[in-house]
């Protein structure tokens, strides 16, 4: 398959970028986006360019570090990563634009890799449990009801890769901040803290610059984990909670 | 440990503080006071329901409302300052969002969002404009002056002829015109509004979703079909020709 691309150059964080063109041609239908790219890196190298920078690194779709935005929409078309997102998707011949990442939080480090420490901040401020809760408990000791186990299953499938910040029109990091402070908040051993962990996530967050939430839900459709926006509602309502307490003089 | 200092040895900006400046903290004052003005808005649709019980029932029901005296203001500037927030937090809001995606793609391809959703500010100040608008028109009477001089009897007691201002108001097609088009972005605005505060709140999650948006789009259709009814039946179908003799 060939396919003509359009992808974003730039030298460095401050560096102005642009739009480049390049051909990509003779790409089996069954190589992966990032195979197409290395592919096409492949022949820029031989004929003495610069490779376009980009991020992988499990390329199976667990580890959230492949990012890319293709054709306005991060990790493509379809639901999952960049890295699981096959050519046979697209038309032969089709112009394929790719873009970096889009967010003020996730500045652009070369081409089309970004700098996501913002989010590594955001677990520091509480994305954790603080007591060691001892080995793997026996099953069953410490009953948890399916439903609350299936949520927290399905918020804990977040991969941090920010797509969801990327696809906000106001780079907004609230679905991946909501299944973090889900996650932990539903489950025996992160309730304790669960008060303190929605506050100093949130103030995070809006210390590294992402926007506010506007409900536009694209968070929600481009997540390859699936972790839906019905989370965000739920941060929401723990923080303000979170806040009264906090206003009353209550210990969070 | 995820610090957080015990309430007593707290320093720094108060908690109060702190919640108003989050985002989640400008969300929800956008959302209460949204609810406030929807509120005002279903009230202000049963007021204007009289119209179709009579030149009498309207006319009572405005003169009632003057009655009011004091009530009236405070109610009017609880009105205005309420829209102030909802407008000034908004405000803020879509500033801080401008500055988290300086830089917009070029591929632009929105998923996801509904046009209801990316058009809430501007439906939003276009509905602001309308309201100034009918305000003038209704309120402060200087869209046409004559308006401020229409009496009648009303129990023995001279009233403002309520009626006869509004047939003869929306006996204007220009004026019809505008209040389709303002009431028509009202709708548009509330929505994604109606559904989004639930969001907001957070009384929500992947079961009731579809059900609040359905509820607040209905509502929403549901306020706009009961707003044009009183100028669609004066310009259309003639209700009220008689006072304008």
């Amino acid at each position: 398959m060939n396919f003509h691309l359009k992808v974003w150059r730039q030298k460095d964080t401050n560096a102005p970028g642009t739009l480049e063109e390049y051909e990509a041609e003779n790409i089996p239908a069954g190589a992966s986006f990032l195979e197409m790219l290395d592919i096409v890196n492949a022949g820029l190298t031989r004929k003495n360019i610069e490779p376009i920078q980009f991020d992988s690194d499990c390329r199976e779709g667990i580890c959230g570090t492949c990012s890319l935005t293709i054709n306005g929409i991060p990790h493509g078309k379809g639901r999952g990563t960049t890295c699981q997102l096959y050519m046979r998707k697209f038309q032969d011949g089709e112009t394929i634009t790719i873009e970096p990442f889009r967010a003020d939080a996730f500045p652009v480090q070369r081409d089309l890799v970004t700098n996501r420490s913002a989010f590594d901040r955001v677990i520091q401020a509480g994305g954790y449990i603080s007591e060691r809760t001892g080995s793997a408990p026996d099953a069953n000791s410490v009953p948890i009801s399916k439903v609350i186990a299936d949520q927290a299953m399905d918020a804990a499938a977040c991969i941090g890769c920010g797509a969801c910040a990327a696809a906000c029109p106001n780079g907004s990091a609230m679905l991946f901040v909501s299944a973090k402070v889900t996650h932990l908040g539903l489950l025996p051993q992160g309730k304790p803290e669960k008060n303190r962990r929605v506050l100093s996530m949130v103030r995070q967050m809006d210390e590294e610059g992402f926007g506010n939430c506007s409900n536009y839900y694209a968070c929600e459709a481009v997540c390859p984990a699936g972790v839906p926006a019905a989370f965000i509602g739920r941060m929401n309502r723990e923080f303000t909670a979170a806040s009264v307490k906090e206003m009353l003089g209550m210990s969070v | 440990m995820i610090t957080s200092p015990s309430a007593s040895a707290r320093t720094g900006p108060c908690p109060g503080w702190l919640w108003l400046n989050s985002s989640i903290g400008k969300k929800t004052v956008v959302a209460v006071t949204g609810i406030a003005l929807v509120a005002f808005v279903i009230g202000h649709l049963l007021g204007n329901f009289t119209i179709f019980l009579g030149p009498d029932a309207i006319n009572a029901y405005g003169a009632k409302l003057q009655s009011l005296g004091p009530l009236l203001w405070v109610i009017r500037l609880a009105l205005l300052g309420i829209l102030v927030a909802h407008i000034y937090f908004t405000m803020k809001l879509w500033q801080e969002n401008n500055a988290a995606r300086p830089q917009k793609y070029l591929a632009s391809n929105p998923v996801g969002t509904t046009v209801f959703a990316r058009t809430m500010r501007l439906s939003g100040l276009i509905v602001l404009a309308f309201v100034i608008f009918h305000l003038a028109h209704f309120t402060v009477r200087v869209v046409d002056t004559s308006y401020a001089t229409m009496h009648t009897m009303l129990d023995g007691h001279e009233v403002h002829d309520v009626y006869k201002m509004v047939v003869t108001g929306f006996s204007s097609g220009p004026v019809v015109f505008i209040y389709i088009i303002g009431l028509f972005l009202l709708t548009f605005h509330l929505s994604h509004g109606l559904s989004s505060l639930f969001q907001t709140f957070g009384i929500t999650n992947r079961r009731i979703r579809q059900n609040y948006e359905t509820a607040g789009r209905v509502l929403a259709w549901a306020l706009y079909v009961g707003y044009i009814s009183i100028p669609v039946s004066i310009y259309f179908f003639g209700l009220g020709k008689g006072v304008l003799q």
